[in-house]
C-alpha cells in the first residue's frame, strides 16, 4: 500500500476516509453522538459524491442496518455506523446479519460512550458481538481505525460475516495525523450469488447458519491470535522468573498505558495489546505464564476481565472488578498511572468555579414550548410530562424543570400512554420531530387504537438539533402521518413556539389535555441553530 | 519539542477554531498531533475544551495528564481556572478577561480576577475590545491565540502560514483580518 497523503483528522473521519478507500458503495446511519461526523465526512468528500455512495441519513438505526445488509446482499460493501444505544434498536438485524452472512463486506462501526457525555448508558458493544459470534475490531490510533477499515471489509467477504469496528468517545472525537492512500479502491460490482437459502432464516436454513457460524468461532479466534492488531510487547524477564505484573490493554485504554510507561520508565512491564476479537486465549496463557500478576486495562466495561477471570476468585487478575481501575467511568492517563502504582497529586479546581450545564439555546422553540406548558401545567395537582431524547431533555434543568422521564428515543409517548393506563391524568408527551419519525410513530398508533388520554407535543425545529442539526426524515410530513396513523384532525394543530404566540398556545394545551383522547399539538419554528447557518449561507 | 495545551470556553466561543488553527500550523511543522475535542449535548451553553498535544515525538494519549499542560487557552476567565489542575507549576494560562455570565451562580468578578492572579503565569486580555479597537470585531478567538503563540513554541510566522489556509475559503478580508488579529494578540501579550 503506497500511504501517501497525510491528513489531520477526527478518528470517526479516519473511519469514513477509510471506508471510501476500501470500496465503500454506501453507508446508513442515524445521527447519535459520538458518530456522527463518520456520515457527516462521507456527505462531503468528493470521492464519494462523484461515486454517488450513498450517505443520506436513515429514519433509525434499524432501517440503516437493514438497508446496508441489502447493499451487501447485492455484493457491495457497506457500512452502518451509530453511538452504541443505536445498536439496542437495530439488535434484531445486527444479530441475525451473522446468520445470514454477507455479500459484499460489511461493517458495523458503534461509538460506546463511557462517562456517558452525551448518553442515557455505558453499555459495551463488545458483548452484543460476542454473542452474535461477530469478529471486532477496536482501533487504538486514528491510522489504525482508518487502516481497520480495508481490513474490516476484507476480513468481513473472507469470513462471510460482518465485522462491528468499535470505538469509544475520545477514540470518536479526537484529532491525529493519519496516512492515507491516494487512490481509492473501486467499488465491487453487483453480484448474483448470494445463496438464496442462506439468506431466508427459516428455521430449518437458520440452524445450519447457525452451526456454521458456531463452527467458524475457533478459526475467528485463531485469527485474532496472529492479528497485526494484537501484539505482546514483552521485556521478557530470564528463564524461569515471572514479572511480577503484566498488562492486557485493549483499543485506546493501550495509549494509556504507554503514556504512563513513557513518563514513568519504572512502570514498564510485558503489555498484550488487544485490537481484535474473539479474545485470543492463546496470547493471554502466554503473557500470564510469563507474569505474577496481569492487570486488565479497558474502556468501557469489563470485558476481558470478565473473560480472564471466569468464575474463580484468583488474586492474580486484576482490574475494573478488583478495584485497581474505577468500576464505570471513561479511563485516563491518570487513572492508569495511580492503578500502576503511581502517586497521582491532583491540584484542585479552584472553589470560585460554578459549573455551567448545557442549556437550551437563547430563541429556541422549545423554550416557548415549555414556558407554554409549564403555565397550563401549574393548574393540575399531579401533572406528568413524559420526555424524550434531544434538546428539549434539557427541559429536567431549570429554569424549565419540565419533564418527569427520559428514558430511550420515542418512549414519551408510549409511556405517557402506560401511564395514561394506570389512570393518569394529565399524561403529556414531549418529543422532537426526529425522534418521533425515529422510534415515537409507531407508539403513537398504539395509543390512537386505544384512545388514550394523552396528549403528545411533536416540537418541530425541522431538524435533528441535538447532534448539529442534520436533516430529518419527516419534515413537512408530520401532520400527513398523524392524521394517516388515525390522529383525529380536530386535535391535531399546528402552533408557531414564540414569546408572542404564548397565549394561543397554552389555551391550545389546556382544551387538549380537556380532551380524553389523543390530541397532538405540533409547535414548529426552526432550530435557532441551523436558522443562523443557513442565513449566513444564504447571505454568501 | 512537546507542548500540551488546554482549550476551554463556552459552547460557540470558537475555540475549535483555535484548535484548528494550531494543528495546521502543526501539520505543517511535521510534528505529531492528537487534539481531543467535544461534541454534542455539552456544546449548548455549557462548558466546552479541547486538548491539544504537539510533539516531535509519537504522542500516545489523546488526554493530557493532570500537572501537565504546558498552556491553558480560555475564551473565558472562570472556564481557565476550571482546568488550572491540568497545568504545569511554570505553565501559562491565556485568557479572555471578559466574563460570560450564562448561569444564575456566576462567582463574583472580584473574587474571579484574585482567584486567576493567583495562577504563577497569567496573562488576562479584554479580547473583545481589542477585536473592536482593531476593527477585526468577529476575530477575537484569533487575538487570544496571539497572545498565546510565545507559550506555544511554534513561531508567529508558523501560525500567520496557518491562519491563512484555515481562512482562504473565506475570501481576502477575512484572511487580513485575522492576520491582524494574530499580531494584535501577540502584541498585547508583551506589554
Amino acid at each position: 500500500m503506497v500511504n501517501e497523503k497525510r491528513l489531520l483528522l477526527l478518528g470517526d473521519e479516519a473511519i469514513a476516509q477509510g471506508a471510501i478507500d476500501a470500496g465503500l458503495s454506501g453507508v446508513y446511519a442515524y445521527p447519535g453522538t459520538p458518530s456522527t461526523e463518520i456520515t457527516e465526512y462521507i456527505q462531503k468528500n468528493a470521492v464519494a459524491r462523484e461515486r454517488g455512495l450513498h450517505s443520506q441519513w436513515c429514519t433509525n438505526e434499524k432501517t440503516a442496518m437493514e438497508a446496508a445488509l441489502g447493499m451487501s446482499f447485492m455484493g457491495k460493501r457497506a457500512m452502518v455506523c451509530m453511538k452504541h444505544v443505536g445498536l439496542n434498536v437495530c439488535a434484531d438485524p445486527f444479530v441475525n446479519s451473522a446468520m445470514t452472512g454477507v455479500g459484499g463486506g460489511l461493517v458495523v462501526v458503534v461509538a460506546d460512550d463511557p462517562s456517558m457525555h452525551s448518553s442515557q448508558d455505558e453499555q459495551d458493544s463488545r458483548f452484543y458481538a460476542k454473542f452474535a459470534m461477530i469478529p471486532t475490531l477496536e482501533p487504538s490510533s486514528q491510522q489504525e481505525a482508518y487502516d481497520m477499515m480495508a481490513a474490516a471489509f476484507d476480513y468481513s467477504e473472507r469470513q462471510q460475516l460482518p465485522v462491528l469496528l468499535r470505538v469509544t468517545t475520545r477514540m470518536a472525537h479526537s484529532r491525529a495525523v493519519v496516512r492515507v492512500v491516494d487512490e481509492a479502491r473501486g467499488e465491487n460490482p453487483i453480484n448474483y450469488d448470494a445463496e438464496a437459502a442462506n439468506w431466508v432464516l427459516l428455521p430449518a436454513n437458520a440452524r445450519r447458519r447457525n452451526d456454521k457460524v458456531t463452527a467458524q468461532q475457533p478459526q475467528l479466534e485463531a485469527d485474532a491470535a496472529v492479528s497485526d492488531y494484537n501484539s505482546l510487547e514483552a521485556t521478557f524477564q530470564d528463564a524461569g522468573t515471572k514479572s511480577a505484573l503484566g498488562i492486557i490493554a485493549s483499543g485506546i485504554a493501550y495509549n494509556y498505558v504507554r503514556e504512563v510507561f513513557a513518563a514513568h520508565p519504572g512502570t514498564a512491564c510485558p503489555l498484550l495489546k488487544i485490537s481484535q476479537y474473539p479474545l485470543p486465549k492463546e496470547l493471554v496463557r502466554r503473557l500470564m505464564n510469563q507474569c505474577e500478576r496481569v492487570l486488565i486495562v479497558e474502556e468501557g466495561q469489563p470485558f476481558i476481565e470478565e473473560q480472564v477471570r471466569g468464575v474463580s476468585d484468583i488474586t492474580a487478575i486484576l482490574g475494573r472488578l478488583t478495584g485497581e481501575l474505577p468500576r464505570t467511568g471513561e479511563l485516563t492517563p491518570d487513572i492508569v498511572a495511580q492503578a500502576l502504582g503511581i502517586d497521582v497529586r491532583q491540584a484542585a479546581t479552584p472553589d470560585v468555579v460554578a459549573a455551567r450545564p448545557p442549556q437550551l439555546c437563547q430563541g429556541c422553540g422549545h423554550r416557548d414550548v415549555y414556558a407554554a406548558l409549564n403555565e397550563v401545567l401549574r393548574e393540575f395537582d399531579h401533572p406528568r410530562v413524559f420526555g424524550d431524547i434531544g434538546c428539549y431533555t434539557l427541559g429536567f434543568l431549570p429554569p424549565f424543570r419540565a419533564i418527569h422521564s427520559c428514558v430511550d428515543m420515542g418512549a414519551s409517548i408510549t409511556m405517557a400512554k402506560g401511564a395514561a393506563d394506570a389512570g393518569q391524568w394529565p399524561a403529556v408527551a414531549v418529543i422532537g420531530d426526529s425522534t418521533f419519525t425515529h422510534s415515537g410513530m409507531t407508539g403513537l398508533l398504539d395509543a390512537v387504537n386505544e384512545g388514550a388520554d394523552i396528549t403528545v407535543i411533536i416540537s418541530d425545529n425541522l431538524t435533528t438539533a441535538m447532534t448539529g442539526g442534520q436533516d430529518s426524515a419527516g419534515t413537512s410530513k408530520y401532520e400527513a402521518i398523524c392524521r394517516g396513523l388515525g390522529v383525529d384532525e380536530e386535535h391535531l394543530h399546528v402552533v408557531v413556539p414564540l414569546p408572542k404566540n404564548i397565549p394561543e398556545i397554552t389555551r391550545i394545551i389546556r382544551e387538549e389535555i380537556n380532551y380524553h383522547g389523543v390530541s397532538v399539538i405540533i409547535p414548529r419554528r426552526e432550530c435557532i441553530q441551523t436558522f443562523k447557518r443557513h442565513s449566513k449561507e444564504k447571505k454568501a | 519539542m512537546k507542548t500540551d495545551i488546554i482549550l476551554c470556553g463556552v459552547g460557540g466561543q470558537g475555540i475549535l477554531t483555535i484548535a484548528t488553527i494550531i494543528g495546521e500550523a502543526a501539520l505543517a511543522d511535521d510534528l505529531y498531533i492528537k487534539q481531543a475535542e467535544v461534541h454534542g449535548m455539552s456544546q449548548r451553553g455549557g462548558d466546552v475544551q479541547s486538548m491539544l498535544r504537539l510533539s516531535s515525538d509519537p504522542i500516545f494519549s489523546d488526554l493530557v495528564p493532570t500537572g501537565s499542560a504546558d498552556v491553558i487557552i480560555s475564551m473565558e476567565p472562570m472556564e481557565a481556572l476550571r482546568y488550572v489542575r491540568y497545568l504545569k507549576p511554570d505553565g501559562w494560562v491565556i485568557t479572555s478577561s471578559a466574563p460570560l455570565v450564562n448561569i444564575p451562580n456566576y462567582p463574583d468578578a472580584e473574587a474571579l480576577s484574585a482567584e486567576l492572579s493567583r495562577q504563577p503565569h497569567v496573562i488576562a486580555l479584554d479580547i473583545e475590545r481589542l477585536a473592536k479597537e482593531n476593527a477585526v470585531p468577529r476575530s477575537s478567538n484569533v487575538i487570544l491565540l496571539g497572545a498565546a503563540a510565545h507559550a506555544l513554541g511554534l513561531g508567529l510566522d508558523k501560525l500567520e502560514a496557518a491562519v491563512r489556509r484555515v481562512f482562504e475559503r473565506k475570501g481576502d478580508a477575512v484572511v487580513e483580518a485575522n492576520v491582524k488579529a494574530l499580531t494584535v494578540g501577540k502584541e498585547a501579550a508583551v506589554c
